[in-house]
């Protein structure tokens, strides 16, 4: 019972946040910084504190309210939701300590706004991670969707409003245009929209229907950013970096994924799709999006941009490892959800703070900044490793089983893809490095600039901390992965 | 004693109390003897429509002769759910009327107003309540020329083509209407729907009652605004009186479709061999156009009420659509969007009037950084808009899920009909999000001669709480659906047995 009231408290504490963070406003800026950092502190001692229950085995669940005979607003934690919300959870902490840094430093206007739509957003999170049903998910998917909006439009200039409207319109058409008759599809054949181990949909849907219902998810799922439907990345840049950091590196994004990884899972069921020739093409979207979004980011000038298309390539990864249906791929699956979000977030949070000391945007720019910012630098040097999967960073975990993986399946394609973009991930990333440290500053840089602020560096500290320490300790993680594969 | 009596009542009610309104002066009296009339009528309403959930239908013999002979009132399910939705829009939007005529029209001339009101309202209970077909016709003309009044009442003198129009198309619909019963009456020597279902039976000369089939579907599209027919009704939205269209709005086009459903269902389905295949054939095409046409226009409309009344033509088409289905699935669906979409449009519509308080212009580029003062009144915007969307855990959501369930029942066909509605979602995301990012996102402007600071502020008090009523309604509704749907179901039911 206390367990069935945590989740709903899961899912009211960002909402209570968002509106007393709304009270404090502008007049009361410190306290209502200090608002945010309680709510997120105290969601994740909420969530943290399910972890050695789910793990034990509880399957907490809870009722909120019946929408239509058989459809309920219901929430359920299951191993990978568990994992998301975790995740998600702990990074919102850390995120907020560099709002405020970033925020503050950059003079931002609307910060009240700001802080109330990331609280709310969070809570799209925690909905999406413990929906326990189809119907669940796509509501609080978009919830996340719609109190995003403000967050990429936060400059309000022509162009970010622009990019905003394209970030906006290709979620929505993809969710409400193919993921809802997804849903509505499943629902006529099966009945049921609850996720449940091993799927539902076998025995009632055959043939083709299954690849194109398949697509209808996937391409559905545009969060996910499987080509063609990734623009919205890019687009989504110019927002403040916190966003891109926490939203566009982990809980959008990773909403995604995480919503085709259950989907694969919970809906199709791994040996149903295992046994469906019509479900394979996904295998070889995931590659192609894989190697495609690689070559685009060799080619960006623009550190967020390659950032971004880096994050296109790399959640198709964790999509390519749901799509290989082994068990030891979709954990894979599950772990390079995590070990992406501490790389990544580190990346953009190392850009956010060579943007706010210096205000330089391009990679041109970047030579010799490391000597004048060693902690950023240093984060963004950890970050990147992690990327291309060099030991001892969390990206060699998860890679490690996407390749075992690979093996198992015997997908030589799979395995040449992950191959070459590993190559392609140390082209793009090792000469930012190398010229960030070793190379001489071209041009003096017009503000005589040191580190970022204090709160921006110790963020992103953590998180370096976070992507080498998950090297060493993932247990936890894997325990959680194999419990959704049902291997133990 | 008296609820024996409450059929005569719902009706006779409104119907004498208006005469009285115009003898009271001032703002207050008329508005609080109206407001009092509507609650005694949605009272009434309440009280029939346990009853009939219960699975009784109501039949009340005026003075106690019986039908054929004697006028015949009947409440069915699909009457009692639609006298529900017209006595609770009616309540709801006098509740705020007050404040918001006030702005719009001199104190001296309010008691007309509220008697045209309360004129439209009994004609309407009227339609609801009358089991044959002449007296739903008196009541409809009742209802209209009540409602060219409240169109024309405002300030804004270009509601008076408009209502002309309006006038126009109005008087041939019922025309059509009444050459329709005419043809009947002629080949059954009876007026009464029931008793016509059973005459028809015996008539053996098919062909004027297929003329009249048509005449009285034509008729009544045109008063049910189904595109193409649709061109009276964006002006008169937009130039009425900010909560006469609310009212209007909410059911005011959903009575014709009533009567329709009515005259198709019990007397020409089940007689006329193949006219259900005729029915749908005419409908389904024309409501998938409407549905996407209407859509396209509010798109690119940049007045907010003709914007959202365009909206309205594109959601009667959902309620077209279900009926043009002829399944019990989906006559379900277009029963219960008639009642959700008269939570979500009236719901919308008394935010607008709400913002027509403050703001001079309704345009769009008017109302750029509106939630800044207005804070609530646009939260109430966007929760009713989310509801006239189908987004889930709101009114709209059930309608949309019921519709698409119908179209899956109907095969291929079906797939290019959910297609259809999908679309026409996405473009009503589209055109709402206009006005969100306009009222959230757009700066206000600094010079404009209509906003002056003082000005920018809250709507009073009363009607916030309507709106948020009235859009709390719609989340309601969306998270227990029972009373709506089993009403709908039943009248659903109710209908399809007719077909046999």
């Amino acid at each position: 019972m206390i367990m069935e009231t945590q989740l709903l408290w899961m899912l009211a504490l960002p909402l209570l946040g968002a509106v007393a963070i709304g009270f404090a406003g502008q007049s009361h800026p410190n306290i209502r910084e200090a608002i945010t950092l309680l709510t997120s502190v105290s969601l994740a001692l909420l969530v943290w504190s399910l972890f050695p229950e789910v793990l034990g085995g509880a399957r907490p669940e809870a009722h909120l309210v019946s929408i239509l005979p058989g459809i309920s607003l219901q929430f359920k934690i299951e191993p990978l939701g568990m994992l998301f919300a975790a995740l998600a959870s702990l990074l919102w902490i850390v995120n907020s300590i560099y709002s405020i840094g970033y925020m503050r430093g950059n003079n931002e206007h609307h910060q009240t706004r700001f802080y109330i739509c990331f609280a709310v957003a969070i809570f799209g999170v925690m909905g999406v991670a413990m929906a326990e049903n189809l119907l669940t998910l796509f509501v609080f998917y978009e919830v996340l969707t719609l109190s995003t909006y403000p967050l990429v439009s936060h400059k309000g200039d022509a162009k970010s409003v622009a990019s905003a409207r394209v970030y906006l319109g290709i979620l929505l058409a993809t969710s409400m245009g193919l993921f809802l008759p997804a849903i509505i599809w499943t629902y006529a054949v099966t009945g049921t929209l609850a996720f449940t181990a091993g799927g539902i949909l076998e025995g009632n849907i055959a043939g083709p229907a299954i690849g194109l219902l398949l697509a209808l998810f996937v391409f559905g799922t545009g969060k996910a950013a499987l080509m063609p439907v990734h623009r919205w990345l890019p687009a989504a840049m110019v927002a403040p970096t916190p966003v891109s950091a926490l939203l566009h590196a982990v809980a959008v994004v990773k909403a995604g994924v995480f919503t085709i990884t259950k989907i694969v899972v919970y809906i199709f069921g791994i040996d149903f799709l295992a046994a469906s020739p019509s479900g394979g093409w996904l295998v070889y979207a995931a590659v192609f999006t894989i190697v495609t979004a690689s070559f685009i980011a060799m080619r960006q000038t623009n550190l967020k941009r390659l950032l971004a298309y880096s994050t296109i390539a790399q959640l198709s990864y964790v999509i390519l490892a749901a799509a290989l249906l082994m068990p030891l791929s979709l954990m894979a699956a599950a772990l390079h959800m995590v070990a992406h979000a501490f790389g990544k977030i580190t990346l953009f949070f190392a850009a956010g703070s060579i943007y706010t000391a210096s205000k330089k945007t391009e990679l041109a720019q970047l030579h010799g900044i490391g000597r004048r910012m060693p902690w950023t630098m240093g984060a963004f040097t950890i970050g990147a490793l992690s990327m291309i999967g060099i030991p001892p960073t969390a990206g060699f975990i998860s890679k490690w089983y996407l390749l075992t993986g690979s093996f198992q399946a015997e997908n030589y394609i799979a395995m040449a893809a992950i191959v070459v973009s590993t190559l392609l991930n140390a082209a793009y990333f090792l000469p930012i490095v190398y010229s960030a440290w070793f190379k001489a500053e071209t041009e003096a840089p017009t503000i005589d600039h040191r580190e970022a602020p204090l709160a921006i560096v110790i963020a992103l500290s953590i998180t370096a901390l976070l992507t080498v320490m998950f090297f060493w300790i993932n247990q936890p993680a894997l325990d959680l992965a194999a419990q959704m594969v049902g291997v133990k | 004693m008296i609820a024996s009596h409450w059929p005569a009542l719902q009706v006779a009610l409104p119907l004498l109390v208006a005469p009285m309104v115009m003898l009271l002066r001032g703002a207050t009296l008329p508005w609080l003897a109206a407001l009092v009339t509507s609650f005694m009528a949605f009272a009434i309403a309440i009280s029939m429509a346990s009853t009939v959930l219960e699975g009784e239908v109501i039949v009340y013999a005026v003075g106690s002769w019986p039908a054929p002979v004697g006028i015949e009132l009947r409440i069915d399910e699909l009457s009692a759910l639609l006298l529900l939705i017209v006595t609770g829009a009616s309540s709801t939007t006098l509740l705020a009327a007050r404040n918001s005529l006030t702005a719009e029209l001199e104190p001296e001339r309010h008691m007309l107003f509220y008697a045209a009101w309360l004129l439209a309202l009994s004609g309407m209970l009227g339609i609801l309540v009358a089991g044959d077909a002449f007296n739903i016709f008196v009541f409809m003309e009742i209802a209209s020329l009540a409602s060219y009044v409240l169109i024309s009442a405002g300030s804004d003198r270009r509601a008076l083509p408009s209502v002309f129009k309006y006038l126009i198309m109005g008087t041939i619909g019922a025309t059509f209407y009444l050459i329709g019963v005419g043809l009947i009456y002629m080949m059954t020597g009876t007026l009464n729907l029931a008793d016509m279902e059973s005459r028809l039976a015996e008539v053996e000369e098919l062909k004027p009652i297929m003329v009249a089939a048509g005449f009285i579907t034509v008729g009544l599209a045109l008063k049910a605004a189904l595109f193409p027919l649709h061109a009276w009704l964006p002006n008169c939205y937009t130039y009425a009186p900010h909560i006469a269209t609310a009212f209007l709005a909410a059911c005011s086009t959903k009575i014709a479709l009533y009567v329709l459903l009515r005259f198709d269902f019990v007397v020409f389905q089940g007689n006329l061999i193949g006219h259900d295949v005729q029915f749908s054939g005419f409908l389904m095409p024309l409501a998938l156009i409407a549905i996407l046409v209407a859509s396209g226009v509010a798109l690119f409309e940049t007045n907010l009420k003709r914007l959202l009344a365009y909206s309205s033509i594109a959601q009667l088409g959902y309620i077209w659509l279900g009926a043009s289905f002829v399944s019990k699935a989906g006559l379900t669906a277009s029963v219960v969007h008639m009642f959700n979409h008269a939570l979500a449009k009236g719901t919308l519509f008394i935010a607008v009037a709400c913002l027509g308080l403050r703001f001079a212009s309704l345009t769009l580029q008017d109302l750029k950084g509106a939630a800044r003062f207005m804070p609530w009144t646009m939260a109430a915007f966007v929760l009713a808009g989310m509801s006239l969307v189908g987004v889930p855990g709101t009114a709209g959501f059930i309608s949309k899920w019921y519709l698409i369930s119908a179209a899956l029942e109907q095969g291929y066909q079906g797939v290019v009909v959910i297609a259809v509605i999908l679309i026409s979602s996405l473009m009503a995301v589209a055109y709402l999000w206009r006005v969100v990012e306009a009222a959230y996102f757009g700066e206000a402007l600094t010079s404009s001669s209509s906003t002056t600071a003082e000005k920018m502020s809250e709507a009073p008090p009363l009607m916030l709480a309507v709106v948020w009523v009235a859009a709390l309604a719609n989340v309601y509704f969306g998270l227990d659906s029972t009373v709506p749907l089993a009403l709908s179901e039943q009248a659903a039911t109710a209908l399809m047995e007719h077909l046999r």
